[in-house]
């Protein structure tokens, strides 16, 4: 599945220390239009720092990003926007004192003359939302405070799709959630794969990984231990390479898992 | 530290789960999009306040309070205090503070008046450049104010008391601790110049008020503002420079005392290097009594000239009641406690 086409984004042998702790080492990672890659990972195996080096928060020591085959520069967050490139953060980035639709335009409102064109921007809003066909909030003129863990990831993400972005990356969206509103945001993920997005997905539960992953990449210890398809293995092969880094002959050489440690 | 934060995500989102038909009914109403634009429910409460005040003041001394006089000046006596307490909200709902104002408006009043002395102080030329230095003052000191706070990380309290004390001092080592004159004409010109019936200084300071009333209101700038106040971290990642934004701010906070330095020139004739101590803690009590949160990401600038207007009234009521002054400050110290009472009121039943 990886030879179909170019990949929208490929990262290859990106190393990210801070300070002297070697943070990421080596970093392949390549995500398809229309697929979604699960990026899996033990606490502290790297999977935040990789994406925010990305998303040009943190600047990389070494390693090249390439967007659409070509190289890029990211040195920030409108970098990474700019190229198509959005990201639903661990922490859920939202202004809680703004409501939907200011905090989906936040950083990029729309202009009517001096003053910002609400109307606008209030039905692109409505739109997007409708579009990821999601019913569960009612007003996109609701404070962003007042919303549940699901609405809020709900709007997260349809920040992102706002954008004509080509890739969205997604950090344990449903790390906090309940099964209905899980559901919801699988169901979500699923429609972004659809409408030809590239999707990087960060989680710890397999059970998400699996329903929706098409390929599974496994970070141990800040290296990649495995990049594979999800049908060529199985809940516990992973499980095996997030804990130790290898599983069969799947996984990193016996000496390089241990001289991670 | 994933770990904490996760548990408490997942306690939110289970006490919250309960009702989500109630969240969205309670927010979703077709009147909350007014409601908000129009001003949040402290602003109505706080404005029904003093326009009580105003009705009870009338009602008790009907010839002497409720006269065009008495209530011109009394605007007049506000409308220093409303430049600064303006630039004081945008700082605020950054959830930063401002302590140096009123040091920077005197500084500025003494940069302002020697260079309008050393260029002969009577021509409009003169006193032009004059108003150009005072801003320009305000602004550089603004400047430092947030470069210092955004780059610097120090905290907006710390670098503003410093800037507090250096301008404080810096203007006492100008002047050699005596009050300065302003020019003349200044003085008896814009000082007591009218444009229909209204002082002009009233005109400047309302003109101004509006403009960055709608900027925070409707603009990009304002929009920026809130969220970083909401949420620095958010509003950096969907890419507003948070930093350039802070920096400016205040700016925006030294420009205004800058000008007000000016205006107070004009005004009082004097430099008034020890009559502005306090002004910070009035611009602050203004903008909290006007509902803005300390927290930042909330407040108005229509709640800041109601927050300016209600200590003014007591005052200006009082003193023509008779009642000694020191009341005032009394009394406007209890509204400003139960003003940010109800502001944490109001946060606790938004957050559950
Ligand atoms: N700004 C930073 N400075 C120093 N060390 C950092 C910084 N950010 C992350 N680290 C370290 O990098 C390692 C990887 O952290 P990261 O947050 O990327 O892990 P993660 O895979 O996202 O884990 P989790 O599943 O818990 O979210 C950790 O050891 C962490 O302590
Ligand atoms: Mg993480």
């Amino acid at each position: 599945m990886s030879d179909n086409g170019t990949p929208t984004l490929e990262l290859s042998g990106v190393n990210k220390s801070f300070g002297a702790i070697h943070v990421l080492h080596d970093i392949d990672l390549a995500v398809y239009p229309g697929q979604v890659t699960a990026l899996v990972g033990d606490n502290g195996a790297g999977k935040s720092t990789l994406i925010k080096c990305i998303a040009g928060i943190h600047p990389i020591d070494s390693g090249e990003i390439r967007f659409n085959g070509k190289p890029v520069n990211i040195h920030g967050p409108r970098d990474a926007a700019d190229l198509g490139i959005e990201i639903v953060y661990q922490d859920l980035a939202l202004a809680d004192n703004l409501d939907i639709a200011q905090n989906m335009f936040l950083g990029r409102e729309r202009k009517k003359g001096v003053v910002l064109d609400e109307a606008s921007m209030e039905q692109a809003a409505r739109e997007t939302l409708a579009k990821l066909s999601v019913r569960t909030v009612k007003s996109v003129r609701q404070q962003v405070a007042s919303l549940s863990g699901g609405q809020r990831q709900t709007v997260a993400i349809a920040k992102a799709v706002l954008w004509e972005s080509k890739v969205v990356i997604l950090d344990e969206p449903t790390a906090a959630l309940g099964v209905a509103q899980t559901r919801q945001v699988l169901d979500l993920v699923h429609r972004l794969a659809e409408t030809g997005h590239g999707v990087v997905l960060i989680s710890h539960n397999m059970n998400d990984v699996f329903e929706v992953a098409d390929r599974i990449t496994c970070l141990y210890l800040g290296r990649v231990a495995a990049d594979v398809k999800r049908s060529d293995v199985t809940h516990s092969q992973v499980v095996e390479l997030i804990t130790t880094g290898r599983s069969g002959d799947l996984g990193l050489a016996p000496s390089t898992a241990a001289e991670s440690i | 530290m994933t770990a904490p934060s996760r548990s408490s995500k997942s306690q939110r989102t289970e006490t919250e789960d309960a009702g989500p038909d109630g969240v969205a009914a309670r927010a979703g109403s077709p009147g909350a999009g007014l409601t908000r634009r129009l001003g949040s429910a402290q602003e109505v409460w706080i404005g029904l306040v003093l326009v009580a005040l105003l009705v009870v003041f009338s009602l008790l001394e009907p010839d002497s309070f409720a006269t065009s006089f008495n209530l011109l000046n009394l605007v007049a006596d506000a409308a220093i205090l409303l430049l600064l307490a303006v630039g004081m909200t945008y700082v605020i709902i950054t959830s930063g503070i401002d302590l140096s104002v009123g040091g920077l408006l005197v500084f500025s009043g003494v940069t302002a008046t020697k260079v309008m002395e050393a260029t002969g102080a009577t021509s409009t030329g003169s006193l032009l450049l004059g108003v150009v230095v005072a801003m320009l003052t305000g602004l550089v000191w603004g400047v430092l104010n947030g470069a210092l706070v955004a780059y610097g990380r120090i905290p907006p309290l710390i670098v503003t008391l410093g800037t507090l004390g250096m301008s404080l001092g810096g203007a006492l080592l100008l002047t050699g601790g005596v009050d300065m004159r302003a020019p003349g004409r200044l003085n008896l010109g814009l000082g007591l110049d009218k444009f229909v019936g209204v002082p002009v200084i009233v005109w400047i300071s309302v003109a101004v008020t509006l403009v960055l009333g709608v900027i925070l209101a409707q603009c990009r700038f304002g929009r920026h503002t809130y969220a970083i106040g909401s949420n620095s971290k958010a509003a950096r990642n969907s890419g507003v420079l948070v930093n350039k934004h802070l920096v400016k701010v205040y700016a925006l906070a030294g420009l205004l005392a800058g000008l007000a330095g000016y205006l107070s020139l004009a005004k009082y004739g004097v430099t008034g290097v020890s009559a502005h101590s306090t002004d910070n803690l009035q611009a602050i009590a203004a903008v909290v009594i006007g509902g803005t949160s300390l927290f930042g990401g909330a407040g108005t600038v229509t709640g800041t000239v109601i927050g300016v207007f209600i200590p003014a009234v007591l005052q200006n009521g009082f003193q023509i009641l008779g009642v000694k002054p020191f009341w005032q400050q009394v009394v406007v110290g209890a509204v400003l406690i139960a003003a940010v009472y109800l502001d944490q009121w109001r946060r606790k039943a938004r957050d559950n």
